[in-house]
């Protein structure tokens, strides 16, 4: 019988290495992801091989993907979000292009692994508690404390407040993790029943191409899943920098 | 009850809870539409905000869905 739509996500070990009794296998995730990065930098630097002051048809793309960042960055953090144009810039390049690597037939989706979005989340809320300690040192507690406040509320405010900026890096990691790992079960639980309705025969094995469109449909979708996820988390990246950066 | 049975069902109403999200997003994107449809001029601005509503919205199913994980895989 078919494999179970979970077989996707399988890290196998493409080069066993042990590093005093620690399991540092290149996986085959580990190798994606050196594609991706290869890709990714290879393709930026490939595209400006000739840049000049008038685009050719490579170079409006990289300008594309470069004016949208920075201009994302510029409308949610400001003037002070120029130093972390690079950080965010990179990450949204790899996310981007690791959730469209997944698309591909045979692919492997990284960004479907918890352990590799929650690093991404987890290293977003460290610099954000880094920078804002270090730009406004204990001030930057006045973030759980919105202006104007009545006192008698305060208690509550800080409460909620607290809960919600540790909850933060939670939520970013997994809304990445979960979007894509239910995006392509649903491909996967799709193929699955084109085949077992044609192997039935009959006529349920004459309508087996009613999956087959839906499929299509899903790709598409998980197309638009892939670039709006990488948005997003692009985009909460720059908020919660903002808080860091500018307080409340 | 079987403990494996009682995870099944606990992790199946968990996924309740996604429901919830799923009318806080539909209620964003639709406002957005007829927001947009009215003013379409003003749409480009929205949309930023638009993605950060619905990812704030996103984020309350993505805890009912963290649930559902934990009832399934969290062994005492």
């Amino acid at each position: 019988m078919a494999a179970s739509p979970l077989d996707q996500f399988k890290i196998t070990s493409k080069m066993d290495l042990t590093v005093s009794s620690i399991d540092a296998s290149l996986t085959n995730a580990a190798l994606w992801m050196i594609g991706i990065v290869a890709i990714t930098t290879v393709g930026l630097m490939w595209a400006m091989r000739r840049a000049s002051i008038v685009p050719g048809r490579s170079q409006s793309i990289v300008e594309l993907l470069y004016e949208f960042v920075a201009g994302m960055v510029r409308d949610n953090i400001g003037a002070g979000g120029r130093p972390f144009f690079p950080f965010v810039f990179s990450l949204f390049m790899f996310i981007l292009i690791a959730n469209l690597a997944g698309m591909l037939p045979y692919g492997f989706t990284v960004t479907s692994h918890i352990a590799v979005t929650m690093s991404f989340a987890l290293t977003v809320f460290l610099i954000v508690i880094g920078v804002g300690i270090a730009k406004h040192g204990l001030h930057f507690f006045s973030l759980f404390l919105p202006e104007g406040t009545p006192w008698y509320l305060a208690w509550l405010i800080v409460a909620i407040e607290v809960i919600s900026f540790f909850s933060r890096p939670i939520t970013h990691g997994v809304r990445l993790f979960a979007n894509m790992t239910a995006g392509h079960i649903l491909m996967k639980v799709f193929a699955g029943f084109i085949i077992s309705m044609a192997a039935t025969g009959g006529a349920v094995a004459f309508i087996s191409w009613l999956p087959f469109v839906a499929n299509v449909a899903v790709t598409a979708l998980e197309m638009l899943v892939a670039g709006v996820q990488a948005y997003v988390f692009a985009l909460l990246t720059c908020v919660y920098l903002n808080d860091a950066v500018n307080l409340h | 009850m079987d403990v494996d049975a009682a995870r099944y069902i606990a992790a199946g109403l968990a996924t309740i809870g996604i429901g919830g999200a799923g009318i806080g997003v539909g209620i964003i994107f639709g406002n957005f539409l007829s927001g947009a449809l009215r003013n379409p001029s003003a749409a480009d601005q929205l949309f930023a905000r638009v993605i950060f509503g619905f990812a704030v919205t996103e984020a309350l199913g993505i805890f009912s869905f963290l649930i559902a994980l934990l009832a399934l895989f969290y062994k005492i």
